[in-house]
């Protein structure tokens, strides 16, 4: 028998009762579907954590005080030690080939006042580089000042959600604003960045690090941020920073330095794993589909048994009423795949209309695996019912039994 | 030519065994037009789905042009039937969902011959049981005798050694019964051989021979 002609057999079947292929063809474009859209899901969030991660900067060496190993319970993470990590040992970091710049930073939380309104917000005292380093854009005015940190002015940049809060419709350039019980002169206001990892960019205060040292009595630096000369040059100067450091803490190793690719690789393989979850649980929709498909095809077998006598009577072989039921099931397989790709890939231009700022792309093996599956259960639950066809007894099957 | 020796069948009916067919031998000559009549159960069906190759003897040989039937594969024997056998039903069997030329072309669909090939010789046999303006017709647009002509003419588009009729006027009224054996009967003029199992004795008598069956066993058999 031609390819063609059983093709065309089996097509006729399926039109030939369309409730039935009707709820096939949703059960399997629902399974396809949801399995193309969660890959993208899953594939957006780990976008977005990659982004989110570029947006720090590139080639980043991250430096916290205290050792991963002393790590135990709840935060701090890490285990404290009696040696701050200090604004020498920032500096001391330049003398390294390998890092190019970097930033400091201290973080904390306190009230902020203007006139009669006030805030409690997260105040951070990076370096003027950390602009550089972090890609933050101001929208109005400028950054924190370049020069010599030690002697920084009392000066702040506000983030767009607070600067509404604090300011409304007013300017808030020149202002005064009071910071605990220390006064800052606004001198810029972030681009809104939204969030970066959690921390909301619009409701922070940037000052510099001395003066936010001063206004936590502090002089211990929360994290130091090197930026490496290049790709290379992050192994190097990774440990460059941590035999800096040591040198300058009477031998003691008492910092962790993290690359930024190690976290977003780590970041990386925790979320490919949870997309890789997430479409396995969806595939168990396929695999419905797929039994639906036996069911149905069964069911189909047991009504059609005189034809299939017929079939065998006018000298059709075992062979042929096999695939006679198996391009059928592949046919009806096919078919509510390509609905599923076409109903999810409508899913995801509606959700990428729906929220613009999440990264939202099918992975080109979304659709591969989707539409391979289904065709593969299609045909692998098609097997059963149409091998119990090919072995009916011609002459019980011909009176209907 | 067809000769059957010493065919037996037995049917295992719970404990029991039920002998169908017993020692049955039979020889037909081309063109032969037998009919084959007896009462319910008593085997006719039986050996004529055995003749059909849609069941295999217990015991004996059964020969088709000489050829020895019962040691073939069941993909062997599916070729036989396809190529020498002709099989008309009395509840016609054709195929609710194709057209007439459809159902009539299904043989050679199976045999993978080519559409266009296909469409002359179907619109061929059609044409010699006067049925070609009913091509595009489904079943269930056509009358009764109709519909067992459409049968018969696929049972025939690929010129089979014998045309086997079971009961082929069962579901029809008288006319179309007539016109439907008068069908038959041109077919077996032209060298088929022709073997009509039916209850009805006009049927049955036309026939230049007549085959009785009583309890699996051929008990007349008249020329």
């Amino acid at each position: 028998m031609r390819v063609v002609d059983t093709i065309l057999y089996g097509a006729g079947n399926i039109k030939g009762s369309p409730v039935r292929t009707f709820l096939l063809l949703l059960a399997m474009s629902i399974g396809v579907a949801s399995v193309v859209m969660l890959s993208s899901l899953g594939e957006a969030a780990r976008l977005y954590v990659v982004n989110q991660f570029s947006a720090l900067g590139t080639h980043l060496l991250i430096v916290m005080p205290g050792r991963s190993e002393t790590a135990g319970g709840a935060p701090p993470l890490l285990g404290t030690t009696p040696r701050d990590l200090t604004l020498d040992d920032a500096e001391a970091l330049l003398r390294s080939p390998y890092i190019r710049d970097y930033a400091h930073i201290v973080v904390g939380s306190a009230p902020v006042y203007f006139e009669s309104l006030e805030r409690e917000v997260k105040v951070i005292g990076p370096s003027a580089s950390y602009a550089v380093i972090r890609n933050l854009d101001t929208a109005r005015g400028r950054f924190l000042p370049k020069g010599d940190y030690r002697r920084a002015a009392p000066v702040a940049v506000i983030g767009e959600t607070l600067r509404s809060e604090l300011f409304g419709n007013r300017r808030a350039l020149g202002q005064r604003i009071r910071i605990n019980d220390r006064r800052f002169r606004v001198i810029g206001v972030l681009a809104d960045a939204g969030e970066s990892l959690g921390m909301d960019m619009g409701d922070l205060v940037i000052v510099p690090t001395t003066q936010a040292m001063a206004l936590f009595d502090t002089e211990s630096l929360f994290r130091i941020i090197a930026q490496a000369t290049g790709r290379s040059a992050i192994e190097p100067g990774k440990a460059d920073v941590s035999r800096i450091i040591k040198e300058r803490h009477e031998g003691e190793d008492d910092v962790t330095v993290i690359t930024q690719d190690a976290i977003l690789a780590t970041f990386d393989r925790i979320l490919k794993a949870l997309t890789y979850t997430v479409v396995g649980i969806a595939a168990i929709s396929l695999a419905v589909a797929g039994i639906l498909i036996m069911n149905v095809m069964l069911v189909s077998v047991s009504q059609r048994t005189p034809e299939i006598g017929l079939l065998k009577a006018l000298g059709a072989s075992k062979r042929q009423i096999l695939q006679l039921f198996l391009s059928e099931a592949a046919l009806l397989s096919l078919i509510g795949a390509a609905s599923g790709t076409l109903i999810a890939w409508f899913g995801v231009i509606g959700l990428d209309q729906a929220f613009p700022a999440f990264p939202l792309e099918t992975p080109s093996w979304a659709y591969l695996s989707a539409v391979g599956v289904a065709l593969l259960t299609g045909i692998g639950f098609g097997i059963m019912p149409a091998r119990r066809a090919a072995e009916l007894d011609p002459v019980l099957a011909l009176t209907g039994r | 030519m067809i000769e059957l020796r010493g065919i037996e069948r037995i049917f295992q009916v719970g404990d029991e065994k039920v002998h169908a067919l017993q020692d049955i031998n039979l020889r037909f000559e081309h063109g032969e037009y037998v009919s084959i009549m007896g009462p319910s159960g008593s085997g006719k069906s039986t050996l004529l789905n055995m003749l059909g190759l849609l069941d295999r003897p217990t015991a004996g040989t059964y020969l088709l042009d000489g050829v020895d039937t019962t040691s073939m594969s069941d993909n062997q024997q599916a070729d036989v039937r396809r190529n020498k056998i002709g099989f008309v039903f009395q509840s016609f069997h054709l195929i609710s969902r194709l057209t007439a030329a459809e159902n009539v072309g299904l043989p050679l669909t199976l045999a993978g011959m080519a559409p266009k090939e296909r469409d002359r010789r179907v619109m061929d046999v059609l044409e010699r049981v006067d049925l070609t303006d009913r091509a595009e017709h489904r079943p269930d647009q056509l009358s009764g005798g109709q519909r067992q002509r459409v049968a018969i003419a696929r049972a025939t588009i690929m010129q089979p050694t014998i045309l086997l009729a079971d009961e082929p006027t069962g579901n029809l009224d008288q006319s179309s019964g007539e016109s439907v054996i008068q069908v038959l009967e041109a077919l077996n003029d032209q060298g088929i051989i022709l073997l009509v199992v039916t209850h009805d004795p006009d049927i049955g008598e036309r026939a230049r021979r007549r085959i009785r069956m009583v309890d699996g066993r051929v008990t007349g058999d008249d020329r």
